[in-house]
């Protein structure tokens, strides 16, 4: 049975990827922009024109064209971008690490804050702490991420001035780290450079709280619903009964059942994060993917647009297959 | 002549009667949310205000002023003056039309759709649900935004691109719950007297499934909206929404994005619009969830 349920959820992941495959095509050949005009330009004599359509052959029919396509992503290739002059694939793996990096920072925090949030807010169910962080949610899902950008770089860094401005790095560390993994913290202390480290931390905490407010909302009605639904149970009132104390009860026993969920909606949650990092990341001047696919959009570079894409939306489809796996194997009950 | 007697009958003497009593119920259990309330009003405020913006306005969206730029509210701009000297009152107003605008749009287009797409699927069953919730799968495997930027890119930026890739991003969702709720009574009894009495599949799905499937959508809607209205900005401060000069919210903030630290009303005042116009959908749509939709709490 359980073995029947996981084979039914793997199978349906290569029709999403070739699903996902064929909508970026299709968004790839709707575009008004000609691809042939957007390499050899407008005043390419007729013979160029014609030469660069077979070469990018387009002049065969749709379907070959999109098995050609499939073939190509297959080998890990996404094309060139018009505007960096580099494959796709190499701008992405050099833009990638910034996002991640970021949207680690931001999970960490939004789970650190809105788990104790949402279960304190199931135990005083009703009261104001429950209230306060009903409204909260509600603005939180209310506000877009980008007008809290801004307002966040006028308190922390024009009128407080705790926190540095746009950008991953300051002026004085430009460059100073070797690049190992991306990841301008961990390469920092990779090298041993305190200075550097402190400087790109420094930098990451405004974006990264940011964003962690974007999901921060979320996680906290999760864990609220999810530890409702647990403290109505009867092992609960078993355990009231034998008189174990409140804060037992609640972190060793009932927090131990809404883990499982709760990882779940963490990972699917980190997946989101995705989304809000283009808009955060155009605010702070963050050098990643989402700032990657909005400058590549605004010049009408399509491979990189698409190749952007197809990357975010991999991703998505395997955080997902992820929560549904890390779900059937941590809880027992859907075994 | 209606009274709440008549509206609150246990004794109802025609449908009529029965319709408008349940509606009136539903709307004294409603009004007992003052927050829901409050959104209800606040919808409504900003939608009068979207449809007599030339009345309420106190200057032409467009005029430019260059020595009266970037004014502090006063009397004469309540909410000051752009980096062109344009009244941001006034451009809120024409703002709420646009932004008001293309959520409506995108309901229109995107409500049916679902609606059909996941009753047709639910009733149907069998390989037609499967290619149905299949396609809903891959569009769901997108984030949201990032589907609606590579569309636009494929398209023109502007308002109709943005429309038509919200409305591409947003119904699956529609279409996966009106499933669900179809899956739930497609064996109940009264469909199975009307397929008894004859009525073709079509019928059934048009006159008797799709209706019960309403209050849930119209819940779902709601709470859609607020997303949808922050895609539109979300898109519109990028630069691939509402275009220039277009007093679209999320456009505004970002052409005044550069005085945020000696200006700072000029782009969050917009900011503001945009919260309160999502805020009072999300308030509406969690009062309205308790009232039509209590199985989902």
């Amino acid at each position: 049975m359980r073995l029947k349920a996981l084979g039914a959820t793997l199978v349906t992941v290569p029709i999403t990827l070739f699903g996902l495959v064929l909508v970026t095509f299709l968004i790839g050949r709707v575009v008004p922009i000609d691809p042939v005009l957007a390499i050899v330009g407008d005043r390419a004599p007729q013979e160029v024109v014609e030469r660069a359509r077979l070469e990018l052959g387009l002049d065969r029919p749709l379907i070959e064209q999109f098995l050609r396509f499939v073939v190509q992503i297959a080998s890990g290739d996404l094309g060139r971008s018009v505007m960096t002059a580099n494959p796709v694939t190499q701008d992405i793996a050099r833009f990638f690490p910034a996002t991640f990096e970021l949207a680690t920072v931001a999970i960490i925090l939004a789970s650190l804050v809105g788990v104790p949030l949402g279960v304190l807010a199931a135990v005083r169910q009703g009261g104001w702490l429950d209230q306060s962080v009903r409204l909260f949610c509600l603005a939180g899902h209310s506000l877009p991420v980008f007008v809290l950008g801004l307002l966040s770089l006028l308190l922390f860094y024009a009128k407080l001035g705790w926190a540095p401005g746009p950008g991953r790095q300051g002026i004085a560390y430009e460059d100073m780290v070797d690049v190992r993994t991306g990841v301008l913290t961990v390469d920092a202390l990779l090298a041993g450079d305190w200075g550097a480290f402190w400087d790109a931390l420094a930098h990451l905490a405004q974006p990264a709280g940011v964003l962690a407010f974007f999901s921060l909302a979320y996680i906290a009605r999760m864990a609220r619903a999810f530890m409702l639904a647990e403290l109505s149970s009867e092992y609960v009132t078993t355990a009231r009964a034998k008189g174990l104390s409140e804060t037992r009860i609640i972190w060793r026993h009932a927090f131990r059942n809404i883990a499982v969920p709760l990882v779940t909606v963490l990972v699917l949650t980190y997946a989101g994060l995705l989304e809000g990092a283009v808009l955060t990341e155009t605010i702070f001047s963050w050098p990643g993917l989402g700032q990657y696919l909005t400058v590549s959009l605004l010049n009408a570079d399509m491979n990189a647009v698409l190749g952007a894409t197809l990357v975010v939306g991999l991703i998505y489809v395997v955080l997902n297959l992820f929560a549904d796996l890390l779900y059937r194997l941590l809880d027992p009950r859907v075994r | 002549m209606i009274s709440s007697d008549w509206l609150l009958s246990s004794e109802p003497a025609s449908r009529r009667q029965a319709a408008w009593g349940r509606r009136y119920q539903a709307w004294l259990a409603f009004r007992r949310n003052p927050l829901a309330v409050a959104g209800l009003a606040v919808a409504l405020a900003m939608l009068l205000m979207a449809v007599f913006a030339p009345l309420l306005a106190t200057h032409d969206p467009g005029a430019q002023n260059l020595a009266n730029r970037l004014q502090p509210p006063s009397a004469a701009h309540w909410f000051g003056t752009d980096e062109l000297g344009r009244d941001v009152w006034t451009r809120i107003l024409y703002g709420a039309r646009i932004t008001l605008g293309m959520v409506v749009a995108v309901v229109l287009l995107v409500a049916p759709v679902g609606l059909l797409v996941g009753c047709a699927a639910g009733y149907a069953g069998g390989w037609l649900d499967r290619i149905l919730m299949r396609v809903t799968d891959v569009f769901l495997a997108f984030p949201r935004l990032i589907l609606a930027l590579a569309f636009v890119a494929a398209m023109k930026p502007g308002v109709e691109s943005a429309v038509a890739a919200i409305a591409l991003t947003a119904w699956p969702p529609y279409a996966r719950l009106a499933r669900a709720e179809t899956l739930r009574i497609r064996d109940a009894d009264f469909i199975a007297a009307v397929r008894m009495a004859g009525a073709s599949p079509w019928r059934i799905v048009l006159r008797h499934v799709a209706p019960v499937c309403i209050p849930s959508l119209i819940v779902r809607v709601t709470l859609d909206m607020s997303s949808i209205i922050l895609t539109a900005a979300g898109l519109g401060f990028l630069g691939l929404g509402a275009q220039p000069p277009l007093p679209e919210w999320g456009t505004m903030i970002a052409t005044a994005r550069r005085f945020i630290l000696d200006q700072w009303w000029v782009p969050v005042i917009p900011g503001i619009a945009i919260f309160l116009a999502s805020l009072s959908f999300n308030l509406l749509g969690d009062g309205l969830r308790d009232v039509l939709d209590p199985k989902q709490r």
